[in-house]
């Protein structure tokens, strides 16, 4: 009987049941910890704010289903607003990380192979210090009275007429602090994928245009463009996605008076706690980022589907 | 001979400025004697006896690396198993809605992350009564789930670009589907495996919104003590603590790179060896 049941036990795990669990544990952690939270959120962004705690209620005195949450997301003029300078933010870091990063990552594909590595690991290196630690360190460059902050302000000075003449140049809390907080810490994002890109590109088509006349420039442009588009839009995504919706950065260097919408969510979810309408403006900010996402995926599977250049 | 891309070379030069000059000027002020962390004092070492003097500091590294050592293994077994479903199981039930919840926490705000697993660990007191308590087991529970999808993305990527040959010969040899998963796959992916524990390790260990948001009374990780201190401002132990964090990452950095480059190496020397053999 015991030999049976164990025998029928191993033909089951040889037959499916190995595949079974390989499956089955990863999916019932998602579900468990990643599906119902977001699902929590969901229901919550249609709960009524309670004084109870967990402050939250539906049905009795409440409407069961309540979209006060919604209307106040778009009649109130601070979440809007929140949400139109996250995206402008997010925005000017990418296209500020697209114009260093595509010139830096093309010159490594130019350099020797040696130098090559190094300066790859060197650009890694960063980001795998602490990013809080990467922020701080800007915060204490751009304070009134630091050292790079006198050094712009003396450039500034010579160079502009009497009546413009500054004692310190206002950096710190502005969108200003966020984008450059930003730049510096996403541009190995850009990078990357866009060297990964160039990297694979043939240099026998640059040789061949250049045999045919056509200028660097005109090189650059009319081969090797076109050919790293996938490699933008990998690299800029990568910015704009997560920038769009930063806590750290804009808590430590920005402008508590103009907040991005991450911020807006913490301080109504910690602060006021109210957790309904923390849970709808996260919904909203979800729905959003759902358009740039299937931009990515979608040339991501173009990129996967693709014939490699080189044999 | 190629022209000398001058206008590209600048550009790089400005990017690495760029990149180590905030660095360098927190590691220099680390060094500071100074109180005013921007006000250049003289050389002092006052501010490393002040950081290792500090209990807190010792107490916050040891749970940080608690938790990022227990949840990168679990999130590297998990990660893995999601890994070879979506890369080896071409259909099973679920499959389009499983790989879609492998990347959404990729693309999810932290923030979002943080509030929906805090919803989730106080409404889970509420009906079941656990966790009773917020720490430890909330922010390994987070984290795990947050980092298993990179590795996940890491090990799929590796099993989709792997050979299938030994594979299909274990398999025609009578090798049970398991056994060959055990006894080969698992091995050849093994690089991809260890640096997915890696990478889960290190996100773990520098992760500070999803903690701030999970954590409870009296646990406090390394990050979320960095992140009390420096939301007060600039305070000049800080700098000294980065510093030693800079020197470890870049210590460890330049290591694994000459290990990685002696590899290479070797396996160059190795393949010449092999094709001479073969003339």
């Amino acid at each position: 009987m015991a030999a049976g049941r164990h025998s029928r036990l191993s033909d089951w795990f040889n037959r499916r049941g190995w595949s079974d669990i390989i499956i089955s544990a990863p999916y019932i952690w998602l579900l468990l910890f990643f599906l119902l939270p977001f699902l929590i959120v969901i229901a919550m962004s249609v709960a009524t704010r309670t004084p109870s705690a967990p402050p939250f209620g539906y049905g009795g005195d409440n409407p069961a289903l309540n979209f006060a949450g919604y209307a106040r997301f778009f009649e109130d003029e601070l979440y809007l607003r929140a949400l139109v300078t996250s995206i402008i933010n997010a925005f000017v870091a990418m296209i500020l990380c697209l114009l260093i990063g595509y010139p830096m990552a093309l010159g490594l594909t130019r350099m020797q192979r040696n130098w090559r590595n190094i300066l790859l690991m060197l650009i890694i290196l960063p980001f795998w210090t602490s990013f809080l630690l990467r922020v701080y360190a800007w915060m204490g460059m751009m304070g009134k009275s630091s050292w790079f902050n006198r050094l712009l302000t003396d450039l500034w000075n010579m160079v502009t007429p009497e009546g413009w003449a500054m004692s310190s140049i206002p950096m710190m809390h502005s969108n200003f602090a966020v984008v450059l907080v930003m730049v510096y810490t996403y541009l190995p994002f850009m990078i990357l994928p866009l060297y990964a890109n160039l990297e694979r590109l043939d240099p026998t088509l640059d040789e061949a245009a250049m045999d045919l006349g056509t200028r660097p420039f005109g090189v650059f442009w009319d081969v090797t463009l076109p050919q790293s588009i996938p490699g933008i839009i990998a690299g800029g995504l990568l910015v704009f996605i997560p920038a769009s919706g930063e806590l750290v950065i804009p808590t430590l260097v920005g402008d508590a008076g103009s907040p991005m919408i991450g911020r807006v969510i913490s301080d109504e979810f910690s602060s006021s706690r109210d957790w309904p309408m923390a849970s709808s403006i996260a919904v909203a900010l979800l729905l959003l980022m759902v358009v740039p996402t299937m931009i990515y995926s979608h040339f991501q599977t173009k990129a996967e589907h693709k014939p490699e250049n080189r044999p | 001979m190629r022209r000398r891309p001058i206008f590209l070379i600048s550009v790089l030069c400005f990017g690495f400025a760029f990149f180590y000059i905030p660095i360098l000027s927190m590691i220099v002020y680390s060094f500071n004697g100074s109180r005013l962390a921007t006000v250049w004092g003289g050389f002092s070492t006052k501010w490393y006896v002040s950081l290792f003097s500090n209990k807190q500091v010792g107490a916050a590294l040891f749970l940080s690396l608690k938790i990022a050592l227990i949840s990168a293994t679990m999130a590297t077994i998990l990660g893995t198993m999601a890994g070879i479903a979506l890369a080896r199981f071409r259909r099973f039930k679920g499959r389009l809605f499983f790989s879609g919840m492998v990347t959404a926490p990729l693309i999810m705000p932290d923030v979002i992350t943080g509030i929906s697993s805090l919803m989730l660990f106080i409404l889970m007191a509420e009906w079941i009564g656990w966790p009773s308590t917020r720490g430890f087991t909330t922010i390994t529970l987070a984290h795990i789930t947050f980092s298993m999808v990179y590795v996940t993305t890491i090990v799929q990527s590796r099993l989709i670009s792997a050979e299938r040959d030994i594979e299909e010969a274990a398999m025609d040899l009578g090798s049970k589907p398991w056994q060959v998963l055990w006894d080969i796959t698992l091995p050849v992916i093994f690089p991809a495996i260890l640096s997915g524990w890696l990478l889960a390790f290190t996100i773990s260990l520098d992760e500070v919104v999803i903690t701030s948001f999970t954590t409870g009374p009296g646990n406090t990780t390394l990050p979320l003590l960095i992140w009390s201190k420096v939301k007060l401002g600039v305070t000049p132990d800080i700098n000294a603590l980065a510093t030693l964090i800079v020197l470890v990452v870049g210590i460890g950095v330049v290591i694994a790179g000459w290990l990685m480059n002696r590899a290479e190496k070797q396996r160059d020397r190795d393949a010449r060896l092999a094709y001479r053999a073969n003339e």
